[in-house]
């Protein structure tokens, strides 16, 4: 079957920012495809290549094998795009954008009455649809959105960072929705940066981090390559320097034990990689009660997309946000993204 | 969002749409310049203080200058005239040309909040029909307060021109706010953000008003002044519409000003307008090409 976005050494740059280095990516058909990365990676300029709003410099996109660049047309009216801002027009009720919405795609008139009616209803917005936007609360405006992109029934639904700012249940109910899009046989192509949404909810992954995919494949393969289990350990609430360090080299030498990192960041606690299904905890807590170290906390877990993210780029992509948080002038970036 | 959403399945399963039905490129146009056209008129009856301030303003514009020059000399307009009657042709095209020179602050508010990318994502037959719909709109407008102005003219006692008389006067505002809507519409997209086109707009609105024939004749001027106003496109526009006012018998061959390098006719007048619009629309077209690929 064809895949439903195909990107293929995708490059774009802004002057002299390369906002997408190397990004080649496949979201088959019927897949929620989740693009992972921190601030800065290149994700929103990635999609905005695909939904036709800039022009890649060098590389390949098709939507269902329709290039984007030689054919927009027909690409754009498979493509639904839901923007990382809502921009809504505050005068309009929500019925009247999906109006507009409808003429834009050609729907005709009989049909689109009937097919905004559905998708007024799809959404839960009865209530609310002839209302102006301008009332609406952040949920809501997002819900709207979502109609407003999948009016057409477009084969891929694109989203960018779609739950951001939302509350937590708004949050679980974008996340069903997609889920049963995907039931229903709609692509589902989700930018993002939190890990556990992208953990949950894709199919597949992508990792981009500054312009480049790092590592792609299902959730739970990513996390089996980088191997072994996480241990998080804190000995005290904050530990001294030199105690965490007696720690590492007491807890290096277990034979189950991998790799320990000690956490400046959170108290000096310290991250272990272990074998895999191991006994290892059992194992750590009995070396640090021989040596007479108390235990404050300790966890044992699955390797996360972050460890993922850590191996490759060898920091996390938290620190990653926060770094690129500090280099962002958003006005200038509001700025680049309009037309 | 408190509540959850649960698509009935067929919902969601009904057959995908089938391809783009064969459809007429010319329909889709009409369709999607309507739609659009249709967004700025609801817009503006949920904000009617745009349009009343911009009939109250030209209204008010009569009234006080021609309060201002009540006591002038007869005469000193022309035979017979009074400034009212002089002054209504000015008006006409002064508010006609402000509301086209704002024709691209819509537009540019669309591009800073993201609206814009909402159309450009949708499969427009033709881009410009984004463009095409503010022109509409703004022709629309301006014809409406043109109207508003003949009658308050009417009114004061400028008298009204013959039916063939108005329709000129009224294919001269179009022309007029075509060209001005154009240029508009092409600084929104080359502008970087709306305060550098309020600046623009602030910055031509009132010298081309002032350095144009709209409040008094070229007569009036000193040379210098003279050479410009008869570069300013507002005096072609101002001119006929002016002689159509004054001259029930005018004629396309009427001399309508003396420019000091000769005497302008009607017809000239409006050949030179004809071409002010052609040339303003087609050095756009780059530029929106550029920006609407
Ligand atoms: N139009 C533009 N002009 C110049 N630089 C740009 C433009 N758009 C994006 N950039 C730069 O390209 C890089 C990638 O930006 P992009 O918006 O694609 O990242 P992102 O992954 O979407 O980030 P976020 O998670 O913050 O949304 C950034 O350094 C950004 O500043
Ligand atoms: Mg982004």
């Amino acid at each position: 079957m064809m895949p439903a976005v195909l990107i293929e050494k995708l490059q774009k740059r802004y002057g002299s920012v390369e906002a997408v280095k190397d990004v080649s990516l496949k979201v088959e058909a019927g897949e929620i495809f989740g693009l992972l990365g921190p601030n800065g990676a290149g994700k929103t300029t990635t999609l905005r290549c695909l939904c036709t709003l800039a022009a890649p410099d060098a590389g390949t996109i098709e939507v269902s094998g329709i290039s984007v660049v030689n054919n927009p047309r027909q690409a754009r009216q498979r493509l639904g795009y839901i923007a990382q801002e809502v921009a809504l027009d505050k005068v309009l009720t929500g019925r009247e954008l999906l109006e507009l919405q409808a003429a834009l795609y050609h729907l005709p008139n009989a049909a689109a009455k009937q097919r905004i009616a559905d998708t007024i209803a799809l959404l839960g917005l009865e209530d609310w649809a002839d209302k102006r936007t301008g009332t609406y609360s952040g949920g809501l405006k997002k819900r709207l959105d979502l109609a407003a992109g999948l009016l057409h029934q477009p084969d891929v639904l694109v989203l960018d960072e779609p739950t951001v700012g939302l509350d937590i249940e708004s949050r679980s109910t974008v996340w069903n929705f997609l889920r049963q899009l995907r039931e229903a046989g709609t692509s589902v192509l989700i930018t993002s940066h939190y890990l556990e949404e992208i953990d949950v909810l894709a199919d597949r992954v992508a990792i981009i981090d500054r312009g480049t995919v790092i590592a792609s494949g299902t959730p739970s393969d990513l996390k089996d390559q980088v191997g072994g289990d996480r241990i998080t350990l804190r000995i005290r609430e904050f530990s001294p320097m030199d105690e965490a360090e007696h720690a590492k080299s007491l807890l290096e030498s277990l034979p189950t034990v991998q790799e320990v990192i000690i956490n400046a960041a959170q108290g000096n606690s310290l991250n272990l990689v272990v074998a895999p299904n191991s006994d290892a905890l059992v194992g750590v807590q009995q070396a640090l009660q021989t040596a007479g170290l108390p235990t404050f906390g300790i966890a044992q877990a699955r390797p996360s997309l972050d460890d993922v993210y850590l191996t490759a780029t060898g920091r996390t992509l938290l620190d990653a946000d926060l770094a690129a948080a500090g280099n962002r002038d958003l006005k200038t970036e509001k700025k680049q993204n309009m037309r | 969002m408190s509540r959850t959403i649960t698509p009935a399945k067929t919902d969601l399963a009904e057959p995908r749409r089938l391809d783009l039905p064969q459809s007429n490129l010319v329909a889709d146009v009409v369709q999607e310049t309507l739609a659009l056209t249709r967004r700025l008129f609801i817009q503006l009856q949920r904000r009617p203080s745009t349009l009343a301030a911009g009939i109250i303003q030209p209204l008010m514009w009569l009234v006080l200058f021609g309060a201002l020059f009540q006591n002038a000399p007869q005469g000193l307009f022309g035979d017979r005239v009074s400034y009212g009657q002089f002054l209504g042709a000015g008006v006409i095209v002064f508010t006609a040309f402000g509301g086209a020179l704002n024709a691209g602050l819509p537009i540019m508010f669309d591009r800073e909040f993201g609206f814009l990318n909402r159309l450009l994502v949708a499969p427009l037959a033709s881009r410009f029909s984004i463009v095409m719909a503010s022109a509409i709109f703004i022709t629309t407008l301006s014809l409406i307060q043109t109207a508003a102005i003949v009658g308050m003219s009417a009114v004061l006692g400028a008298g009204l021109p013959s039916v063939f008389g108005l329709a000129l006067v009224a294919f001269i505002v179009l022309l007029l706010v075509l060209a001005v809507t154009g240029l508009s519409l092409g600084l929104a997209f080359a502008l970087p953000g709306h305060i550098e086109l309020i600046a623009v707009i602030f910055v031509t609105n009132l010298p081309l008003l002032f350095a144009s024939t709209a409040l008094v004749p070229l007569s009036f001027m000193p040379r210098w002044l003279q050479v410009v106003a008869t570069l300013n496109p507002l005096s072609y526009a101002i001119e006929p519409i002016r002689y159509v006012y004054l001259h029930s018998d005018w004629s396309f061959s009427s001399t309508i000003m003396q420019a000091p390098w000769g005497t302008v006719s009607l017809g000239g007048a409006l050949l030179i307008l004809v071409g002010f619009c052609v040339v303003a629309l087609s050095s756009i077209q780059p530029l929106l090409r550029r920006r609407l690929a």
